[in-house]
């Protein structure tokens, strides 16, 4: 399976981000999208995953087969917000999830269980705390089996045993053939291409 | 099996609206006391003349029904948008048509916020003083209608998913696509207790129109969230 983006340029607003990017991962491979606030990152990384459309440019997966034919349904995508609803229980919002993306890999508890939120799968989810709210979402990433992981800010919120927690996790994934692309502030702890994105902000208005 | 596999997904998001909507919050009951406050508040406007009461009844319980059905639309997708769960939605969207996620939420939708007021309606019927014959009729063309009303106001909904105070837009949006619901649902409850007038060739349309909407809702408002995306 290869991700290969050319030439890739996008926009917000009508004023142009970025422009230019190339890049191409194969299995096993990672790329941190690194820059200044403003700079684009996750737009990339929306650009990628298809929820907004390329000004230029193309993103497309190769060797994906029959499962997995475009970058969408081949995609785990954890946005800025953590996609749960706050009065549904974790574990609810994991099995929903899990039902919905099909494709089951880890059981709930075990997904958990990897993530560090053992024994509070009951509690609603509105009643965590923003760190555990984010490793409830990355416990998401889990429970159903996707090759290509889009990570936006994923250690937002998270202490540091969490931001190790975080590294393995993302580790084994890349060891068991899965590509990530992650946008980041902050070094992640894992092997990986770098791509840093305009060094100057192109617009103070966000 | 692929159809299989697709319909336990859908079976998920369904299950998960339903919860979500008698949940704290859910505001599943909203409707419904909507509702009942328009049908209990008419007899006292119109008056205690009896006969008008039970002749104007069939259009007065189909219009808060329609008005009742409104409410609430608005966080059809807002909701998904502000934590992130529409985006995931719409990805899933190349996995199984994003128009049958749609079309699943407009069905959860209506059964945790509709399907009340059709129960309702029976008793309702009570106050405008109309005859059995006429509750059922009215109810029938309630149960058989309304699911028409929320596959239209799916489409005002994804039109102004991005809106923060958008339930007003919508209702006046998707209103005047719902008035031939309404003529037809009306005339088919008429004319099950007024002797000349038919009661099935309305009730067809109506059943048809319900039908079409079914597709051409979800589709439409697939759309509009694709193209809507930020």
């Amino acid at each position: 399976m290869r991700l290969i983006a050319e030439n890739l340029s996008g926009e917000r607003g009508g004023e142009p981000v970025f422009s230019g990017i190339n890049f191409s991962l194969s299995n096993s491979e990672a790329l941190v999208v690194t820059g200044p606030n403003g700079s684009g990152k996750s737009t990339l990384l929306r650009i990628v995953a298809g929820l907004l459309p390329a000004s230029g440019g193309k993103a497309r997966l190769e060797g994906g087969g029959e499962a997995f034919v475009s970058i969408a349904s081949a995609c785990h995508y954890l946005g800025h917000q953590n996609a749960m609803k706050p009065t549904l229980s974790v574990t609810e919002n994991l099995a929903f999830w899990r039902d919905f993306c099909g494709a089951t890999e880890l059981g709930i508890d075990d997904a958990l269980d990897a993530v560090g939120l053992a024994g509070i799968g009951h509690l609603p989810f509105g009643f965590l705390s923003t760190g555990q709210r984010r490793r409830a979402a990355i416990a998401r990433l889990l429970v159903s089996h996707r090759p290509l992981w889009l990570l936006d800010e994923p250690t937002a919120g998270l202490d540091k045993a969490s931001e190790k927690r975080l590294s393995a996790l993302m580790t084994a994934h890349c060891r068991n053939g899965g590509i990530i692309i992650a946008a980041t502030h902050l070094p992640l702890g894992i092997n990986a291409q770098e791509l840093a994105m305009g060094d100057a902000a192109p617009s103070w208005g966000e | 099996m692929l159809l299989h596999r697709g319909a336990s997904k859908v079976l998920a998001l369904y299950l998960r609206d339903l919860k979500l909507s008698v949940r704290a919050g859910g505001g599943a009951l909203t409707g419904v006391i909507f509702f009942l406050a328009v049908i209990v508040t008419i007899p006292f406007g119109v008056g205690p003349d009896l006969n008008l009461l039970a002749r104007i009844g069939p259009a007065i319980l189909w219009t808060g029904a329609l008005l009742a059905s409104l409410l609430g639309l608005d966080r059809l997708f807002q909701a998904e948008r502000e934590d992130g769960s529409l985006d995931l939605l719409v990805l899933a969207g190349d996995r199984h048509m994003l128009a049958l996620t749609v079309l699943v939420k407009c069905l959860a939708h209506w059964t945790a916020s509709v399907l009340p007021l059709v129960i309702a309606a029976p008793l309702l019927g009570l106050f405008m003083n109309m005859d059995p014959l006429g509750i059922g009729a009215t109810t029938l063309t309630l149960l058989v209608g309304t699911p028409a009303i929320a596959f239209i106001g799916a489409v005002g909904a994804a039109v102004a998913v991005a809106l923060p105070r958008g339930g007003m837009l919508i209702s006046v949006l998707i209103l005047p696509l719902t008035i031939p619901v309404l003529i037809f649902g009306v005339s088919a409850s008429y004319g099950a207790v007024a002797d000349p007038d038919p009661f099935l060739p309305p009730f067809l349309i109506l059943a048809a129109l319900t039908l079409f909407f079914a597709v051409i809702g979800p589709l439409a408002a697939a759309l509009a969230l694709r193209g809507g995306a930020d």
